[in-house]
């Protein structure tokens, strides 16, 4: 299909675009990549009456480390985080997330700041976001604002963004030296939304985890930074211990139906992915082994 | 406001001057008023490849752009790569091993193999399979068309001294 008639504005600066923003609210809609933003308009689900088109605007591109801070400009492609050496140093478990979203001629044009504005439940860098304890900057008429990545995400396609702000850039920590991560998603084809995926940071020390940060995506409306594994820090972790993990993860899960998998399959799918990621970091197959998809 | 925008780009090297509306994708845009037919318009929400053209020498979905976001950019399509003989070796590779059939996804097939062998000249096939992870094939079974894109990397490394 096609996308239904829309007035379009290229925004010359984000001033500029906030001001469009704040004169057509909810009628707008900002354009990036239009890798999310595009698909939705196409098949219909979105007919904005005015886009205000964001893409050309430098300013909010780039990454940059500055005093233990990764930050990353809205407009940052995927093939650009893919590429960059301070992601690959400072972030890398969001490279091998990226490696995951969508195919090559898609990661030319996606952004990250329309990834997680368009907000995608079964989409890959929110989980990151929450996984790295990102902050998300968003300016509106009233100037900027920071939201942590764990207050961002409000349901299917549904952010904390209100209609009038922009989602300019994205901070992330840098990685504790000793840091390891772990990245696995069940997916049809490489590069389709996952049927259920998990995107972990951790650190182990003498077999143990000292921290560890599991977030899944496509588990429910929005990505999951799971509670319950905390359990599995600072202790010997045996595989009765990951089976109680296992079981109390089963509670913070809702997963939604839809053509690709039952919610059962998908609870099912998320502790094969956990045991995978406890085995894999704590270098234990042990932990793993029994453990079907 | 849904009044046509004024475009001005560069397709296959030539200069290219439009009034267009705002909802007009850029793979229309190249079929309807360009009249370059080579770009396949299939699942129309980038899931299928087969629009796949090279924007500032990238590859991207022409499905999912507006005609309107090409401005100033410069666009290559299958018929510029065809036509500079810039794919000919992969063009006979893929017509050698049957690598396609209807010869719908072919255009897209072959501007996600170029992309491919001019990053990396020698890719494994688990590679080529990944770099066109994004164009489906309902023909073929994908066999034929990796074998090509193999081939094509071989004879190309072999011509190099």
């Amino acid at each position: 299909m096609k996308a239904s008639a829309f007035a379009y504005a290229r925004a010359t600066s984000v001033a500029d675009a906030l001001e469009l923003l704040a004169a057509h609210g909810e009628k707008a809609k900002v354009l990036s990549g239009g890798q999310s933003l595009m698909p939705a308009m196409n098949l219909r689900l979105v007919s904005p009456e005015l886009v205000v088109d964001i893409g050309g605007l430098a300013e909010l591109r780039g990454i940059v480390v500055k005093d233990g801070v990764l930050t990353i400009g809205a407009l940052t492609r995927h093939v650009d985080l893919l590429k960059s050496p301070e992601v690959a140093t400072h972030a890398p478990l969001l490279k091998d997330a990226v490696a995951h979203v969508a195919h090559p001629a898609i990661r030319n044009r996606g952004t990250i700041g329309g990834s997680l504005a368009h907000a995608d439940p079964a989409s890959e860098l929110p989980a990151c976001m929450l996984t790295l304890g990102a902050c998300i900057i968003a300016r509106g008429p009233g100037g900027e604002r920071r939201i942590a990545a764990d207050e961002f995400f409000a349901g299917i396609y549904e952010t904390a963004l209100l209609p009038q702000e922009l989602l300019v850039a994205v901070e992330l920590p840098v990685r504790p030296t000793n840091s390891t991560h772990f990245f696995q998603e069940f997916a049809r084809r490489h590069g389709d939304y996952a049927i259920v995926g998990l995107a972990a940071q951790a650190a182990v020390a003498h077999d143990r985890f000292t921290d560890l940060r599991v977030g899944f995506f496509a588990v429910g409306d929005r990505p999951l930074l799971a509670k319950s594994t905390a359990n599995l820090v600072g202790v010997a972790v045996t595989a009765a211990a990951l089976s109680e993990v296992s079981s109390a993860l089963d509670e913070e899960l809702n997963p939604l139906e839809d053509q690709q998998a039952t919610p059962a399959m998908r609870r099912h799918l998320a502790k094969v992915l956990l045991a995978r990621c406890v085995s894999s970091l704590l270098s234990r197959p042990d932990l793993c082994s029994g453990v079907r998809a | 406001m849904t009044a046509a925008v004024a475009i001005s780009l560069d397709v296959n090297g030539e200069r290219v001057e439009a009034d267009v509306r705002p909802r007009l994708n850029l793979a229309d845009f190249l079929r309807e008023h360009l009249k370059l037919t080579g770009t396949h318009v299939g699942c129309e929400h980038g899931v299928c490849g087969a629009c796949t053209v090279r924007l500032n020498g990238e590859i991207v979905r022409s499905c999912l752009m507006l005609a309107v976001q090409a401005h100033d950019s410069s666009v290559e399509t299958i018929e510029g790569l065809s036509d500079s003989g810039e794919i000919a070796d992969l063009q006979s590779a893929f017509r050698d091993r049957n690598a396609l059939q209807c010869g719908f996804c072919t255009p897209g097939m072959l501007m996600a193999a170029q992309d491919l062998l001019k990053q990396s000249p020698q890719p494994d096939r688990e590679q080529i399979r990944e770099h066109l992870s994004g164009n489906y094939c309902r023909c073929t079974g994908y066999q034929a068309i990796v074998d090509a894109v193999e081939t094509t990397a071989r004879m190309r490394a072999g011509r190099v001294p």
